[in-house]
């Protein structure tokens, strides 16, 4: 009874996932087809941009269907996880993320080798990054994150600061201490029920971001309790929150999606992934947005992969789809549709891109913030746990934001979380 | 001479039919039992004695009692069983009295009765993710219901996930909102089954409304509230999905303190983010004897509190 019952708990609670944040999925059903069909699984974290092109991609391969799932963040890399151990429930392709793909490469015998065709084409930490220790290749990258500020130019104005986007970059290009003091004029004047960033855990994320080793050394060890940027970065954003500047609350939860609704904040740590949640999520703010550059430059959070597990009936046909959809011509279309940096270099060089001004940001010159940005970003090591170190450290801040704890408690607690979860 | 041979050949055949044939009517059920109760039962327990990494598809090694040690000192898993107790305090008792209170209602002649009595069972048949994230919503921060109802009698906005009263308080509600239809239902159908010249004989002498239902309703229920009392124990200790969906984040650690972290999600997180399954599983079979050990005590004092009031 006991198992029955947490076993069907479990289903329920996967089920809330899927349900939570499944994003209007491809829709059509595999169904019986003629002889030679394929249906192939997709399963994403986020928006990916991904369904027109799975039309096309229909259109040129009849025999093939596509069928994607799409479930929250963490949920998705554990379930994925949960799929490789038992072997079984994995789809044909399945995305992870930069915080998670060093866990996934030590397991890298549960995934296709995509072999070495398309090296020449990634950025070489890109490529390396999913490459195992003895040289196979478990993942064609999708995008990088880089870095930049989201903000709504409304709200700036209503709060008396410069809207202008290169005044904006201008006013914190000294770093994020002046990013702190914009915070402090905003909330001064700010409208009622706005703060200035979302939360304290996604500030953190692009601020550590810029450091050029973060969670981990080289090596595989967690140094998150001797590294002092870990530490500068948790005392900055601790600063912001003790600034009232944070409208704490979580990424990626409801209550963080209606908050672009509902106008509670004014910036965002902005990698180019996240244009792409923006647009989803404050529809009704269209132009009000604009993108200025990061403090302090450089910097990146996220971007991810397409894995091919080989659990999948048709590995054959999803390596096939995991290249196309990943090709540069496809990453092209991503960038514009939906705003996910290629991690193909060749392409910051296409004026497509690179001169390409998105009208929901009020015409921001994107192409030119983010393949600039691109080609500045220092890429910083990741180990296995990145995803959940990051999850854990965002928690300690909420403990601070929230009033039940200090700074240092806090980051006591968290240190030793973190041993724990790298034990 | 060949008939007493044929009876004595049918008589044979009928006392194997009325002994062996129950046997095979039950047959289904301990099968079942057998492959999905039992076994992963034993399995678990065996994986328990051992360091098992899930994720390295599933490479073991025996380890004895290493995991239940380990589990001793854990103090989250205190936290979790102290979390565990409280929400199964915080809505069990409500639940059940409230339910007690509603069978008793819906028990009187009313109009649309029937009606009433399968509404008491919707909550219990929604599905547990939509009530949970429709409370959730409700108990949001920034725009939730109750806190604007709090608001209009001039209490402040309460961060509902942010404390352990709150998060205890929101969760209790939850699970409460979703079980007290199905307790009430059951008291219903075994007040039906209470003798009418009982309450008869008490109005000829004069007994209150409220007496006829503490002295001769309550008693006559005593099975049925230690039955409810022990199968209410037996779910209350194993919540799980509410207090992963009121987190709101889907991380499994219940809150940003583990404030509202159930032993069940622990071994979840154990298990399934840590991929320690040995470790899950000594959580499981710890759970589990933590549950029969509170279904015992509890079988023995509600048997008690019963016995009082006949």
């Amino acid at each position: 009874m006991l198992l029955s019952r947490s076993v069907r708990a479990l289903t329920a609670a996967a089920a809330a996932a899927v349900m939570l944040t499944a994003c209007g999925s491809g829709g059509d059903e595999g169904g019986a087809g003629d002889g030679g069909n394929v249906t192939l699984n997709v399963n994403l974290f986020g928006n990916f941009g991904y369904e027109e092109l799975y039309k096309e991609y229909e259109k040129a391969n009849p025999n093939v269907k596509i069928k994607q799932s799409t479930a929250a963040y963490n949920d998705h890399h554990r379930n994925l996880a949960t799929h490789l151990a038992t072997n079984s429930g994995a789809g044909d392709i399945e995305a992870v993320d930069t915080g998670f793909i060093a866990q996934m490469r030590d397991v890298g015998k549960q995934f296709t080798d995509l072999g070495t065709e398309r090296q020449s084409e990634y950025l070489p930490w890109k490529w390396q990054a999913s490459l195992t220790k003895d040289g196979q290749q478990i993942g064609y990258g999708t995008d990088v994150g880089g870095l930049a500020i989201c903000y709504r130019r409304d709200l700036f104005q209503k709060a008396g600061l410069p809207t202008e986007r290169d005044k904006v970059s201008a006013s914190w290009a000294g770093g994020w201490d002046k990013y702190i003091e914009q915070g402090q004029k905003y909330t001064a004047k700010a409208p009622a029920g706005t703060a200035f960033f979302d939360g304290a855990g996604a500030l953190y994320n692009a601020v550590i971001g810029q450091a050029p080793v973060g969670f981990y050394s080289e090596d595989n060890t967690v140094v998150v309790g001797s590294n002092p940027e870990v530490r500068k970065a948790w005392d900055l954003v601790v600063r912001a929150v003790q600034s009232d500047l944070s409208a704490k609350l979580l990424e990626s939860s409801p209550e963080w999606n209606n908050g672009f609704a509902k106008g509670q904040f004014a910036t965002i740590a902005c990698p180019a992934w996240m244009m792409a949640k923006i647009k989803d999520q404050s529809k009704n703010a269209a132009g009000k947005w604009d993108v200025a550059a990061v403090p302090g430059g450089g910097g990146n959070w996220g971007g991810s992969y397409l894995t091919v597990p080989k659990q999948g009936k048709h590995v054959q046909e999803a390596k096939k789809l995991a290249a196309w959809l990943t090709a540069p011509e496809q990453q092209a279309k991503v960038f514009t549709s939906k705003g996910l940096l290629p991690s193909i270099p060749a392409l910051y060089e296409k004026p497509e891109i690179a001169e390409y001004k998105d009208p929901f940001f009020n015409d921001a010159p994107v192409g030119k913030i983010f393949t600039t940005a691109a080609k500045e970003l220092k890429p910083q090591y990741q180990g296995p746990r990145t995803g959940d170190i990051q999850t854990t450290i965002r928690d300690g801040l909420v403990r601070i934001e929230q009033g039940k704890q200090s700074s240092d408690e806090s980051w006591q607690q968290t240190v030793s979380d973190v041993e724990r979860l790298a034990k | 001479m060949a008939i007493p041979a044929l009876t004595a050949r049918r008589a044979r055949l009928n006392r194997l039919d009325t002994k062996g044939s129950p046997y095979l009517y039950v047959l289904p059920f301990f099968l079942l039992f057998g492959a999905f109760g039992l076994f992963p039962l034993i399995y678990t327990g065996y994986v328990s004695f051992n360091d098992w990494d899930l994720l390295d598809a599933g490479a073991h090694e025996w380890v004895g009692l290493a995991n239940y040690r380990e589990l001793v000192q854990d103090p989250y898993f205190w936290n979790a069983l102290g979390n565990t107790l409280s929400i199964w305090v915080l809505s069990t008792v409500p639940q059940l009295l409230v339910a007690l209170w509603i069978a008793h209602l819906l028990n009187h002649k009313l109009r649309a009765r029937t009606s009433l009595r399968m509404g008491v069972l919707l909550p219990n048949i929604t599905s547990i993710v939509a009530v949970t994230i429709v409370f959730t919503q409700l108990f949001g921060r920034d725009f939730g219901m109750v806190n604007w109802l709090l608001g209009v009698v001039g209490l402040g906005p309460i961060d509902w996930q942010a404390d352990t009263w709150s998060s205890h308080l929101a969760i209790s509600i939850i699970v409460a909102w979703r079980w007290t239809g199905y307790n009430a239902l059951i008291y219903l159908a075994s007040m039906q089954a209470v003798p009418h010249d009982l309450y008869e004989a008490a109005e000829l002498d004069g007994a209150s409304s409220a007496q006829q239902f503490w002295k001769i309703t309550v008693p006559m229920l005593r099975p049925t509230i230690i039955f409810t009392a022990v199968i209410s124990t037996i779910g209350g200790l194993q919540i799980i999905a509410e207090p992963l969906l009121f987190a709101g984040s889907s991380t499994p650690t219940g809150g940003s303190d583990r404030q509202f972290q159930t032993a069940a999600l622990f071994m979840y997180e154990q298990g399934f983010r840590e991929f320690r399954f040995g470790y899950a599983s000594a959580v499981a079979w710890t759970l589990c004897l933590v549950i029969a050990l509170f279904a015992i005590v509890n079988y023995l004092i509600t048997r008690r509190i019963a016995n009082d009031e006949e």
